[in-house]
């Protein structure tokens, strides 16, 4: 029983309105145009009037076309038929493959009660000793990888997918390179892990109405293998484009921007994707990793201001590596303690000593004279840099830990790494003598 | 049959009603849609049309959909069972949510903040034929490790007779234990009463000023910018300087009987850590559960944002009822500026004319209002009680020029400002010592405190020359003086939260180690031939410090680290005398 109205009245942006009866705040429309047939959703109500976001965007829709109500919120099929299928950001697919209708669950689902969630405990492992060593990475965390365009933020996400060992891989792409999102494809799919993934890819050249649904439907599948018990991995890439896609939206419908151009409530909206991430008493968890980039490497502009107010940290990733101050986990606390009595004694001295070096580096850039101890600051910094920093690094956190005790024998004599006794007695390596050569 | 209304406009959750007979501003509203009963408020009234903001999701809504007025402004359950418990934003408690609904919050579910049924031991205080008002006790029942008294409502205007008072024993909520008699008319009294949250709790004799200080045991907090019982705090700083953190920390160690969390628009894992460990930390002063002196009233961002604004105003009042008790009462709110946002998103549905950065012109008003009901008070049997108000804010891009941290700035009694460089230097409390300050008094003197400010200044300044013309550019002088604001920066003011000792430092030890520092460091001259022997000194020093501060107060080993220090010193000192 589904009503067709023909009567557009006006077209704004991507937004019709159209005068209808009884039509609920959220529902879905089919817009059918000679373009074919696209999704819209309804974001305001005022007496008969309808105001109709069009997914696939207003172009060539002319005020005779036809709206078709259907009756319902918007609603992503789910569960194991998707794996290792692609679709674009309405859940249409994209590979060439059949549609699918099995198991719907509305995309905007409610919140999760505070009491059934659990605290995060469970270390995920990346073999990236910048992540597993000095930020670690936690099951049911929510972090972003702030970054600039041109470094290989994407390459970092694949990596850590598939080094992660989880059991679901969610990917939604929003303003992709094509390129990029065949980067994915052919990653995962090299590792063996694109049977165990799904993608939800909006390019570049996509509506921009579909980019703002790519979170919420890769979010309400992550969901539904959690609650079925799964450990979920959600890679979003690039949020940033999503929240230009906000503002667009936001400037065609008249809102009052609040922060440049940026719409009042992009805090509000960011928070209730990011904290979809969660570890459910009694079944599975969904841990989130975003990629922000960052307009002018500014981390004061509001969309990575507004996603740190929101994230559990983030990770820095500036000149092919993942900066060491700035970055932080807001979570490694939770396991760091649990993995070996050195880790974060180990984690501390490294991060100082680098510090160190790096005032050493500026002292040496403006003139001043080099001690024995700025010396021996710029060896450390050197090896550090090559040995732990670099992104083509990938152990085993228990390996790394053991090189980061070889690097500071290398460099220094136990005394001036200001590590206390007991563990300097268990872990300092013998087989090389402290002096520096 | 009630007053009823017809639904006409649909924007997110702000939602226009038309109706006929008389609506109230503020009043309580609930949307009938299919089976459910979503909750709103009154928020504007033009003509026949009332605007409501929806404290639930608004999706399916449709026009025409009828509205029913309850005449009752959005009010708190105030009765004992209210400690331990964590509520919403409306007070519904989580807990049985969880159990009734599993893990999601199910719209338009609404639960009994308190149960019912539920029996207490009263024991009566009034006598039959006593003249009573508002606020006075009529008995008390035990509720964890309170005597939670049980007044007279604070709704009751003017005086009353004790017509009648039930006898030691146990009741529930739905018996009375009290009738009260007012120009022929008797009124039955429950355990629980009720109260319009955006209405300050006023029954109480006077008002006095905030003369105590509230000891938090963060050294730089209690030391150099001290809170007042009674009094009012903010914490504005950028995203990840430790807002959280320390707002955590002072729940968890300060000096005060009560402490109500509000959660307001941030992260649930937050609420989940205090949730999860609470129940499993002693409160050193009583010895009980943290738990059991714990309110948590939690509206995290994912939950609808008009709740928000309700959680800031539940939170305030149950922290007002408990005041009344005779209680000191602890109020943090994390944070105000998701509230302030929530206000934004509101106001900008409702097309009003905005003000810097899209708040709303009332913005300055409506958090004054707020931090204005913090305070100390006499109540009416002359004992004293207190709400002390603490609130973080979440500034833009970490200004703290924006509305909502200058707003704030106008009204509190001490600003603790965070700062990134401090928090990325991993300097904890990332609190900047040099832009904070506070209108209360510490335990310490007081012009030993503004020294120690002035030392940190010029240790500030020397560090900038320094920047500039490097070590070799200052006299020796000028950088043992950096060395010692440093030295006090970095043994006093830091302190190790994850450190089971040094997260937490008593009155009696704060003093002890300013005024060893301030004797015998600060106003101290010592023998350093040079910079390189001078920042020797002051590393080993910050050594012993170090490892003193995670030593347990006058333990052995805090003892032998006492004596070390002394000795250390007394070898290095210009005029030799007793230290
Ligand atoms: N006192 C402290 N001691 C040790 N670490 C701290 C301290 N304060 C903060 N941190 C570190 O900084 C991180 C961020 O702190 P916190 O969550 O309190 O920040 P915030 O200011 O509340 O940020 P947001 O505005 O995003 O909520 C913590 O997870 C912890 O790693
Ligand atoms: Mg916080």
């Amino acid at each position: 029983m589904y009503r067709v109205y023909t009567e557009i009245l006006e077209i704004v942006g991507d937004v019709l309105v159209v005068e209808a009866e009884n039509v609920g705040y959220g529902e879905i429309a089919e817009v059918t145009s000679q373009r074919g047939t696209s999704l819209a959703q309804v974001i305001r109500l005022e007496e008969k009037k309808v105001f109709l976001q069009v997914f696939a965007g207003s172009k060539g829709i002319s005020t005779g076309d036809r709206i078709r109500f259907l009756g319902h919120p918007l609603y992503i099929a789910t569960g194991e038929e998707l794996l290792g299928r692609i679709f674009n950001g309405t859940g249409l697919p994209r590979d060439g493959g059949p549609p699918l209708s099995e198991n719907l669950r509305e995309i905007a689902t409610p919140a999760v009660n505070p009491v059934k969630r659990l605290l995060p405990q469970k270390l995920v492992r990346t073999g990236i000793p910048m992540i597993d060593l000095f930020n670690s990475l936690v099951e049911s965390q929510k972090i972003p990888i702030f970054s600039i365009p041109g470094e290989p933020y994407n390459e970092l996400l694949a990596r850590i997918a598939i080094q992660a060992e989880m059991e679901i891989i969610i990917l939604g792409g929003m303003g992709l390179k094509y390129d990029d999102y065949l980067f994915f494809r052919q990653r995962l799919e090299e590792k063996g892990a694109l049977a165990r993934a799904v993608f939800f890819v909006h390019t570049a050249s996509d509506p921009i109405v579909e980019c703002l649904l790519v979170p919420d439907i890769s979010l309400a599948v992550a969901e539904d293998f959690a609650l079925k018990g799964k450990r979920v991995l959600v890679l979003l890439t690039d949020m940033t484009h999503f929240c230009d896609a906000l503002k667009e939206v936001s400037i065609t419908l008249e809102q009052i921007p609040s922060n440049r151009g940026y719409p009042g409530d992009l805090y509000t909206q960011l928070a209730r994707r990011y904290e979809k991430a969660v570890d459910f008493e009694g079944a599975g968890s969904i841990t989130i990793i975003s990629v922000t980039t960052m307009p002018g490497d500014d981390v004061t502009h509001p969309i990575p201001d507004n996603t740190g107010y929101i994230t559990e940290g983030q990770f820095y990733l500036r000149n092919k590596m993942i900066e060491p101050f700035g970055s932080l986990s807001r979570l490694r606390q939770q396991v760091n303690a649990k993995t070996r009595s050195d880790h974060r004694t180990l984690m501390d001295a490294l991060i100082q000593l680098f510090a160190s070096y790096r005032e050493t580096l500026e002292k040496r850039a403006m003139g001043f004279k080099m001690t024995e101890w700025d010396k021996k600051l710029l060896h450390y910094g050197e090896l550090f840099e090559k040995k732990m920093l670099s992104l083509e690094v990938n152990i085993p956190l228990e390996e790394a830990l053991d090189l980061g005790w070889e690097i500071l024998c290398t460099c220094f004599s136990p005394e001036e790494t200001g590590i206390k006794r007991s563990l300097i007695e268990e872990y300092w390596p013998k087989k090389v003598g402290s002096e520096e050569k | 049959m009630g007053r009823r209304g017809k639904i006409v406009k649909i924007v997110g959750n702000l939602v226009a009603v038309e109706f006929a007979e008389a609506v109230y501003q503020n009043e309580v509203a609930y949307i009938l849609h299919n089976e459910e009963k979503l909750k709103s408020e009154v928020i504007r009234i033009r003509g026949n049309i009332a605007e409501l903001q929806v404290y639930e999701r608004t999706e399916g809504l449709k026009i025409g959909e009828e509205v029913e007025f309850t005449g009752e402004l959005l009010s708190a359950d105030l009765g004992p069972g209210l400690l331990g418990q964590i509520f919403d934003g409306l007070q519904n408690p989580l807990s049985l949510l969880a159990e009734k609904y599993g893990f999601f919050l199910k719209r338009g579910a609404y639960l009994k903040a308190l149960p019912e049924e539920n029996f207490w031991e009263f024991i009566p205080l009034a006598k039959k034929g006593e003249k009573v008002k508002a606020g006075d006790r009529l008995g008390y029942v035990f509720e964890k490790i309170f005597k939670h008294y049980i007044m007279v409502p604070f709704s009751f205007p003017g005086i009353f007779e004790v017509e009648e008072i039930v006898p030691e024993g146990k009741y529930n909520f739905k018996q009375p234990i009290a009738y009260l008699k007012k120009e022929d008319k008797v009124y039955e009294v429950f355990m629980k009463q009720s109260w319009p949250v955006k209405i300050p709790i006023r029954a109480y004799r006077e008002r006095l000023s905030p003369q105590k200080t509230l000891v938090t045991k963060i050294r730089l907090i209690d030391s150099l910018f001290p809170i007042a019982l009674g009094g009012t705090y903010c914490i504005p700083g950028p995203f990840g300087s430790g807002k959280t953190v320390l707002q955590q920390l002072i729940s968890k160690h300060a000096e005060i009987d009560i402490v109500v969390i509000a959660a307001c628009g941030e992260r649930a894992g937050e609420v989940v850590e205090v949730l999860r460990t609470f129940p499993e930390l002693t409160d050193p002063r009583t010895g009980k559960l943290l738990i059991d002196r714990t309110i948590i009233i939690c509206n995290t961002s994912a939950m609808p944002v008009a709740a928000r604004e309700s959680s800031v105003y539940t939170a305030v009042t149950l922290a007002e009822y408990y005041r009344q008790m005779g209680l000191n009462v602890l109020l943090l709110a994390d944070s105000t500026s998701r509230w302030a946002q929530a206000m934004r998103e509101i106001s900008g549905r409702l097309e009003e004319i905005p003000g810097e950065e899209a708040f709303p012109a009332y913005l300055e008003s409506r958090i004054a209002a707020f931090y204005e009901r913090a305070g100390v008070v006499r109540l009416n049997d002359g004992s004293i009680g207190s709400v002390t108000i603490g609130g973080t804010v979440s500034p833009a891009g970490g200004n703290f020029e924006e509305p909502v941290t200058q707003a704030t700035l106008k009204v509190v009694g001490a600003f603790l400002g965070l700062s990134r460089e401090r928090a990325e230097a991993r300097k904890y409390p990332a609190i900047d010592p040099l832009i904070s300050w506070s209108k209360y008094k510490s335990f310490i003197e007081e012009e030993r405190v503004s020294f120690i400010h002035s030392v940190l200044r010029r240790a500030n300044d020397i560090y900038q020359m320094m920047k500039v013309v490097g070590e070799e550019g200052i006299t020796l002088e000028d950088y043992i003086e950096y060395l010692k604001g440093e030295f006090f920066d970095y043994v006093y003011l830091q302190q190790y939260a994850f450190d089971p000792v040094d997260e937490a430092t008593t009155q009696e030890r704060q003093k002890y180690i300013f005024d060893f520092i301030y004797e015998k460091i600060i106003q101290e001259e010592f023998l350093l031939e040079n910079k390189e022997n001078a920042l020797k000194f002051f590393q080993k020093l910050r050594q012993l410090f170090k490892t003193w501060n995670s030593e347990i107060w006058q333990s052995a080993g805090f003892k032998d680290l006492d004596r070390e220090i002394r000795e250390f010193l007394n070898e290095r000192r210009k005029v030799k005398s007793n230290v």
